[in-house]
């Protein structure tokens, strides 16, 4: 089954770029990716830019209207994701709680929908 | 053949007693606890015809599992997406053919498995009551919903939700690892416990017992204790849950009005759950790995042990609180040790220890607080002060028959 892990924290918590401990954060990243490409469980996963950066678009009624900035202004934004296919949730919630972004902010586990042909 | 009253009320016994059984089976091999739900649905009314006029067969419970899996592959057929099903609907057949007419011992017992999953942290926390009372206590959704004071519909939506989540995020029917089994276990532990409570005491409602739910809560930490050995957490509860069950025509008068531990006609205790708590707790101690449920265990065995209320041995009890607390720093333990020290040692010191806990606002809310606290100060003879605290627990009780119980309490 496949399961997207959706990495979401205050951007202004845990390690900043710039920062010491910004480096063993990515180094974390990393490995953490290396890990579940290791047990075959990775599909895919990216890091996202800062929230400042989204664009939100609706298309209601052929009108399409664009706002700055993301779709919820909320303390914690999406910051990327890992796509991984895992055997069942607890597999997929095993390697998310290893996802560094948990100590700071939160991951949301959803399983991936499979259209019946 | 059976006169047809009896045969109903048999009927219902098997179903009730092998419900959890075989429902779990069926999940475990069609891996769909919605589909195993209605099939064995399905085969429980189909028993009702057939045995009303053919009379019990000889293996109950396995005439209903090899019906139910019969239903279930009338169901898989019926699906839209038929031809993906193929497999499922290939091994069930496959079951179905190896099957004999089985005595229910010989179909695999898969209710750990079930357990788990209802109890998953992925579940809310009063879903995974409900869930478990439904697949393994075998109740029906109304008989839950009353339980919680829900309306059926309602508890028949939040069942059917978490039944979806379970079979669409893949929530697994097994035994967790070894290094989450702890937690999971006790995730298991707290939901047969609030069940227990739920029928020992109605906080909403007017009577305290509801005995069928604390039978339940019982029957199920049986089942739990014997599937998983070794695990003296689980005989904790057990042992626990008999010895207060042990009072339970001991704790209320006809009217529904509660009798104190100090009170209470220790002649109506049952003696039989008395002997198996205190022998289960015992062994659990002796396996050396201690943990709330036995020590909780061990604090109402020291009751059970002590023939009437003057007998009771507070020292040993308020250790066991006291040990308990640094397992579990709850508010409502530090009251209970409070009150252990105000017998074995002296009303100051239960007093001194309140106030370590006294400062919070939540604690200023809690009835429990009030209660003991105005106890504990009626007794040392202060009884003005005990009056504001019997006032405040009086206005801070919903269970009537605790209400009655205070105010009594308060005047005597």
């Amino acid at each position: 089954m496949q399961y997207i892990c959706l990495i979401y924290k205050n951007e202004a918590a845990g390690p900043q770029p710039g920062s010491e401990e910004f480096g063993a954060y990515i180094q974390a990243y990393q490995e953490f990716t290396q890990l579940v490409q290791k047990d075959g469980v990775f599909e895919a996963g990216d890091a996202l830019q800062p929230a400042a950066t989204a664009t939100t678009i609706t298309n209601h009624n052929g009108k399409v209207e664009t706002t700055d900035g993301p779709f919820a202004e909320t303390k914690e934004q999406l910051g990327g994701y890992y796509l991984l296919d895992c055997k069942d949730l607890d597999e997929a919630l095993h390697y998310a709680a290893k996802i560094p972004s948990a100590k700071h902010g939160r991951i949301e586990v959803r399983p991936v929908m499979v259209f019946d042909n | 053949m059976l006169p047809p009253f009896k045969l109903e009320q048999a009927i219902n016994q098997i179903v009730q007693e092998e419900w959890g059984r075989i429902l779990a089976a069926l999940t475990k091999s069609t891996g769909n606890l919605q589909l195993a739900e209605d099939s064995l649905q399905d085969a429980v009314e189909s028993a009702l015809q057939h045995w009303s006029i053919q009379g019990l067969p000889e293996f109950p419970a396995a005439w209903l599992i090899q019906t139910a899996r019969r239903k279930a592959i009338d169901r898989l057929r019926r699906e839209s997406n038929f031809a993906r099903l193929q497999p499922e609907i290939s091994y069930l057949i496959d079951l179905q053919n190896r099957a004999e007419l089985e005595d229910v011992e010989v179909i695999p017992d898969k209710r750990l498995e079930l357990i788990f999953t209802c109890c998953h942290p992925a579940i809310e926390e009063k879903t995974k009551v409900a869930l478990t009372l439904r697949t393994l206590g075998g109740l029906s959704t109304e008989e839950i919903a009353k339980s919680f004071l829900d309306k059926p519909q309602t508890m028949a939506q939040r069942l059917t939700r978490a039944k979806q989540k379970i079979a669409l995020a893949g929530i697994p029917y097994k035994v967790p690892c070894t290094e989450d089994l702890p937690e999971r276990l006790n995730a298991v532990l707290r939901v047969i416990y609030f069940i227990f409570n739920e029928g020992y005491q109605a906080s909403r409602g007017k009577l305290i017992t509801r005995g069928d739910l604390a039978d339940e809560a019982i029957r199920l930490c049986r089942i739990i204790a014997n599937l998983l050995p070794k695990q003296p957490e689980i005989t904790g509860l057990l042992a626990l849950m008999l010895l207060h069950d042990s009072r339970r025509f001991a704790r209320q008068k006809a009217n529904g009005e509660m009798v104190s531990l100090e009170n209470q006609n220790r002649q109506s205790w049952d003696k039989q759950k008395i002997t198996e708590g205190t022998q289960l707790i015992k062994a659990a101690l002796s396996q050396q790995k201690v943990g709330p449920y036995q020590l909780q265990a061990a604090i109402s065995a020291v009751h059970a042990e002590s023939q009437q209320w003057q007998d009771t041995d507070w020292t040993q009890i308020a250790a066991l609180y006291q040990l308990l607390y640094t397992l579990q720093p709850t508010p409502v333990i530090k009251i209970n040790h409070a009150v252990a020290v105000s017998y074995a040692e002296s009303a100051k010191d239960a007093l001194a220890l309140l106030d370590t806990i006294a400062e919070s606002t939540d604690i200023q809310n809690y009835q429990p607080y009030h209660a003991a606290r105005a106890d504990i100060l009626k007794r040392a003879g202060q009884v003005k002060e005990a009056i504001l605290h019997f006032d405040k627990a009086i206005e801070l009780t919903q269970n009537t028959a605790e209400k009655i119980f205070l105010q009594a309490r308060k005047i005597d």
